[in-house]
C-alpha cells in the first residue's frame, strides 16, 4: 500500500469505543478502521484491551458507548458469532472446530447444503476440494478434524471463514501455535485473502511478523489508543517501546558469568525415551542452559522424561551426584527438580478454579499439618506469590481462566516455584505473553540463577536463548546435535545445528 | 489487565459475593421449601416419629452418595453401586448363616459379617478403580459391566429367590438398625459420622483437593505431581466401603437379601450427589449439598406417602422434576438473569 494511493473506504470502523466489565474500564474511546484488502496487525502488551477490541469487532461484546460503522453506516452486531452474515469472522485463538468431525462437515457446519431434504455431501464436498486445493493444502474433505495439524486446523477455519464470503477476517495470535514453515504457508494464504479483497486483523506478539505482513498497525496500551501507523515506518524495536511506552533496552538481564567449576548437579548419560535418541548433558549449579531446535526436536521429551512424565527406557540419571531411576514426577519434585509445562491452559493450570488452588497444588504436601490442609499457610502463599512474581489480578477471587496469558504464566511459575526447586525446567517461557512480562520473566530467571537454582530454558524464540543462556545445547530428531557456549551461541550456528547442516560429536 | 489498582479490587469482590451464596444456599432452601409443604399438607409430617423415619431412610443413600460425591467429582461415575450393594448383602447372609455352627449367633458371627461386608466394599471398589485406571476403560463402561455382574451374583447366590439371615442372628443384628443413641436411630449416627469424614477428607485435606484437581483437569493434575491413578482409584475404593456401611445398616432391616435388593439406588445417589450441586463432569464437589440432596430425595417420598393429593407411584416423577430443576437452577448463566455475552 502506498502513500500516494487514496485509502479505500473502510468497510468496518471503530469510533471512540469505550468499553467496561463492571467497574472496570478496559477500553478508552478506541478508534480503528479496516479497509479491504489490507491486513491490519492490532499489538500490545497483555491487558492493552487487544482481545476486548477484537470481540467488540466481531459483535462477541457490546461497546459500552461509541459507535461501529459498517460500510459507513452505524451498526449494532449481532451477538454471538451471527456477525457471520454480514462478513465478518473472528477466528478464536482456540480454534472452534468439532473435533470428531470431517472437514467438510466442519466448513458447512450449520448452513449444509440439501437437496430434496437431503444433505448434498457431493456438491459440498466438492466446494470444500476447490477451496483446498486454492490454498494448496494436502488435506482431503473427508479427513477427521482430530486428526490434522494445529496448523491445518487453522486453515480449515480460514477455508470455512472464506466460504462464509467473509469480508472481514479477525484473527486472534494465528501464529502463535505454528512452526516458522507453517507461518509462511499460513502467510501465502494471507496474502492470498488480501488480494481477493478481505480485509484482515491479525494480533500477534510476534514483532517481526507484523512488520513482515502487516500494512498498518494499531498500537493499544493500557486500554488506550496509542497510534495507528503503516508497517513500512515502523521498526519491531519501536513498536515494542511504543507497545511498553518505554525504552525496552534492558529486555534481557546483565548476564553473570557462570561459574565453570560449580558442581554438577544433575547428569545424564544416553537417555532413550519416547522421541528421544540418545541423550546425554550435564547441568551445573546456578547455571542457565538452554534447548533450543525446531518443535518436535524432542526437547520437551527430554525433560518429561527426565522428569518422570513420560516412561525412560534406557540411559543413568544423576541428580547432585547420586543415580536416581524412575522417578515419578512427585518423586523428582521432592528430589527437588521441577518442570513447567509450554502449555499452560492444558496442562499448566486449572482453568475453573481460583488463583489459591492453582498456586498450592504442585508443593501440596508442604501445605499439609496434621492430616489437613493449613489455609492460612495457602493464603499467605497467595499474598507472597503475588507480590514476588507480581501477578496482576482485578481480584484474589478470579477464576484463573479469565486472567491474561501474562498473569496466567507469572502464576505457573509460581505454582512451579512454591516447592522451591533446586532445578527448574522451563519449557517456553514467554510463549503468547508480551514484552514487559517477558522482560519481567526473564530478570526472574536471571535471579534464580544468582541464587543458585539451575535453569534450562527450552524455547523457540532464539533472542531469548542468546540473551538470557550461559550455554545452549540444540537438538534435531531425538538427539543433542550441538552445545555453544560463550560468544559462540549466536543464531546463525544455532539454526545450522537445528537443521542439521551441521553436527559435533560429542563425548 | 495493568490498570487495576487495589481499590478496583475490594469493589469487585463485594459485589460478587451473593452470586456464590445462592449456589450453596439453593438445596437448603429447597428442603426447607418441602419441609413446609410437607407440615402444610399434613402437620402429622413434622412429628418426631416421622422425622426420625425420615433421616434412617435417608441414611442408605446418603452414605452412598458421600462416596459417590468423590467418585463424580474426580471425574468419574459409579453405576455399580446398588449391584454391589447387593451383592455385599447376599455374601454377608451367607458367611453369617454359615458361621452359625462355629461361631453361634452372637455378637461374634454379626462382627463376622460386617468385615466380609467392609472387605468386599473395598475390594469392589479397587476393582472399579483398576479397570478405569489401569485398564483405562470409561469408568461408565467398567461400572455398568460390573453393575450387570455383581446384581446377577446375588440372584445366582439366591437362587433366584431370597437370602434370608438366621432369626438368631436377626436377632443379635436387629438393633442396628431398629435402636436409638441419644434419640437417634443408630443408621442416622452411621450417616452423621460417614458424611463429616467424608467432608473433612473432600475439603481439608490433600486428598480432596487432589480429587477436585483431577476431576477439573487430568492433564494439571499429572504435571502437578499428583499420582492420578491411585487418587482415582482411592476414590473407586472410598466409594465401595461406603456401599459396605450402608449395606451393613441395611441387612438388619429385613434381613434377607434378593435380586430387588438395592435397586436404583445407583441411581438416586447420583441424583443426590447432582442435587446437591456437584457438577457431574467433575472439578466441583459438596458433601454437604449431597446430605440435603438425599434428604431431599427421601422427603419427597415421604410427602406423597403422607398425602393423597399426588399418587405415590408418581414418586419418581416428583424426584426427576426435583432433580431437572435443581440443575437448571444452578446453571450460572440463570441467576444474572440472561446469558452474559462476555
Amino acid at each position: 500500500m502506498s502513500l500516494d494511493a487514496p485509502a479505500p473506504a473502510a468497510v468496518i470502523e471503530a469510533v471512540n469505543i469505550s468499553k467496561s466489565f463492571g467497574p472496570v474500564p478496559v477500553l478508552f474511546s478506541v478508534s480503528m478502521d479496516i479497509r479491504p484488502g489490507e491486513v491490519h496487525a492490532l499489538i500490545g502488551e497483555n491487558g492493552a484491551g487487544k482481545s476486548t477490541l477484537m470481540k467488540i469487532l466481531s459483535g462477541f461484546h457490546d461497546p459500552t458507548s461509541g459507535q461501529i460503522r459498517l460500510d459507513g453506516k452505524q451498526i449494532a452486531l449481532p451477538p454471538n458469532g451471527a456477525s457471520e452474515t454480514l462478513g465478518i469472522v473472528l477466528i478464536h485463538q482456540e480454534l472452534n472446530l468439532a473435533e470428531q468431525m470431517t472437514v467438510e462437515e466442519n466448513v458447512f457446519l450449520g448452513r449444509e447444503l440439501r437437496s430434496h431434504g437431503l444433505l448434498d455431501r457431493k456438491a459440498m464436498r466438492t466446494i470444500v476440494q476447490r477451496h483446498l486445493d486454492e490454498i494448496g493444502l494436502g488435506i482431503s474433505p473427508t479427513d477427521r478434524i482430530s486428526e490434522l495439524t494445529i496448523a491445518q486446523k487453522q486453515m480449515v477455519e480460514i477455508v470455512k471463514a472464506v466460504s462464509r464470503k467473509a469480508r472481514i477476517l479477525i484473527m486472534d495470535e494465528p501464529t502463535a501455535v505454528l512452526t516458522e514453515e507453517e507461518t509462511e504457508v499460513f502467510f501465502r494464504q494471507v496474502e492470498k485473502l488480501k488480494q481477493s479483497g478481505v480485509g484482515i486483523v491479525f494480533v500477534s506478539h510476534k514483532l517481526n511478523e507484523v512488520k513482515a505482513i502487516a500494512d498498518r498497525v494499531t498500537i493499544l496500551r493500557d486500554g488506550q489508543w496509542i497510534d495507528t501507523r503503516l508497517s513500512e515506518d515502523l521498526t519491531p524495536d519501536l513498536m515494542a517501546q511504543m507497545m511498553v511506552g518505554r525504552e525496552l533496552s534492558d529486555l534481557y538481564p546483565p548476564m553473570h558469568e557462570a561459574d565453570v567449576d560449580a558442581e554438577i548437579v544433575l547428569e545424564v548419560e544416553n537417555l532413550v525415551a519416547p522421541a528421544v535418541r540418545n541423550v546425554s548433558f550435564t547441568l551445573r549449579r546456578g547455571e542457565i542452559l538452554g534447548f533450543s531446535g525446531l518443535i518436535g526436536s524432542g526437547r520437551t521429551a527430554v525433560f518429561e522424561a527426565i522428569c518422570g512424565l513420560a516412561p525412560v527406557e534406557s540411559g543413568t540419571m544423576r541428580l547432585f551426584g547420586e543415580e536416581v531411576r524412575n522417578l515419578s514426577v512427585a518423586g523428582a519434585r521432592d528430589a527437588g527438580l521441577a518442570y513447567l509445562t509450554k502449555d499452560r491452559k492444558e496442562k499448566g493450570l486449572l482453568l475453573d478454579k481460583k488463583m489459591q488452588p492453582n498456586l498450592t497444588l504442585f508443593a501440596l504436601p508442604k501445605f499439609v499439618k496434621n492430616f489437613t490442609l493449613d489455609r492460612k499457610a495457602e493464603e499467605d502463599a497467595l499474598k507472597r506469590a503475588i507480590r514476588r512474581f507480581d501477578v496482576r489480578a482485578r481480584d484474589e477471587n478470579i477464576i484463573v481462566g479469565k486472567l491474561s496469558g501474562g498473569n496466567q504464566q507469572k502464576l505457573l511459575l509460581a505454582k512451579i516455584m512454591e516447592c522451591d526447586p533446586k532445578i527448574v525446567i522451563i519449557d517456553e517461557p514467554t510463549r503468547g505473553i508480551d514484552v514487559g512480562t517477558k522482560q519481567q520473566i526473564y530478570h526472574f530467571i536471571a535471579a534464580l540463577a544468582a541464587e543458585g537454582v539451575s535453569v534450562v530454558v527450552i524455547s523457540s524464540e532464539m533472542p531469548e536463548i542468546i540473551g538470557i543462556c550461559h550455554r545452549v545445547i540444540v537438538m534435531r530428531e531425538g538427539r543433542i546435535t550441538g552445545s555453544l557456549s560463550g560468544d559462540h551461541i549466536n543464531e546463525n550456528e544455532i539454526m545450522r545445528y537445528a537443521a542439521g547442516l551441521k553436527r559435533e560429536e560429542l563425548h | 489487565m495493568t490498570m487495576m489498582t487495589a481499590s478496583d479490587n475490594t469493589a469487585t469482590s463485594k459485589s460478587r459475593r451473593p452470586s456464590v451464596d445462592f449456589k450453596t444456599v439453593g438445596p437448603a432452601v429447597a428442603l426447607l421449601l418441602l419441609c413446609i409443604i410437607g407440615f402444610l399438607l399434613n402437620p402429622a409430617f413434622i412429628s418426631e416419629g416421622n422425622l426420625t423415619n425420615l433421616l434412617t431412610r435417608s441414611a442408605f443413600i446418603g452414605i452412598i452418595a458421600v462416596g459417590a460425591t468423590f467418585v463424580i467429582t474426580a471425574g468419574g461415575i459409579d453405576l455399580s453401586v446398588g449391584s454391589m450393594a447387593a451383592a455385599i448383602a447376599g455374601v454377608m447372609i451367607i458367611v453369617m448363616d454359615n458361621a452359625v455352627e462355629t461361631m453361634g449367633t452372637g455378637v461374634p458371627t454379626v462382627l463376622l459379617g460386617c468385615g466380609v461386608a467392609v472387605l468386599l466394599g473395598i475390594g469392589a471398589g479397587w476393582i472399579n478403580g483398576a479397570l478405569t485406571t489401569k485398564g483405562k476403560i470409561e469408568a461408565f463402561i467398567v461400572t455398568l459391566g460390573t453393575m450387570g455382574i455383581y446384581r446377577s451374583l446375588v440372584t445366582y447366590f439366591a437362587d433366584g429367590g431370597t437370602l434370608s439371615l438366621n432369626f438368631d442372628v436377626r436377632g443379635t443384628y436387629r438393633p442396628v438398625y431398629y435402636d436409638t443413641f441419644l434419640g437417634l436411630p443408630f443408621p442416622v449416627w452411621v450417616f452423621i459420622a460417614v458424611a463429616i469424614c467424608g467432608w473433612l477428607l473432600l475439603n481439608r485435606t490433600a486428598f480432596g483437593r487432589y480429587c477436585t484437581a483431577i476431576g477439573s483437569n487430568e492433564a494439571v493434575a499429572k504435571y502437578s505431581a499428583i499420582n492420578v491413578d491411585r487418587v482415582k482409584t482411592l476414590t473407586y475404593v472410598i466409594q465401595g466401603l461406603c456401599v459396605a456401611f450402608a449395606t451393613i445398616i441395611y441387612v438388619p432391616r429385613l434381613g434377607s437379601a434378593s435380586a430387588s435388593t438395592g435397586v436404583l439406588w445407583e441411581l438416586e445417589a447420583i441424583a443426590a450427589v447432582i442435587i446437591g450441586g456437584t457438577v457431574l463432569k467433575g472439578g466441583y464437589g459438596r458433601i454437604g449439598g449431597t446430605i440435603l440432596g438425599a434428604l431431599i430425595l427421601t422427603t419427597i417420598g415421604n410427602i406423597l406417602n403422607f398425602t393423597d393429593v399426588i399418587s405415590n407411584y408418581l414418586n419418581g416423577t416428583m424426584q426427576g422434576l426435583i432433580i431437572i430443576v435443581a440443575v437448571l437452577l444452578q446453571r450460572s448463566d440463570w441467576k444474572l438473569g440472561r446469558k452474559p455475552k462476555a
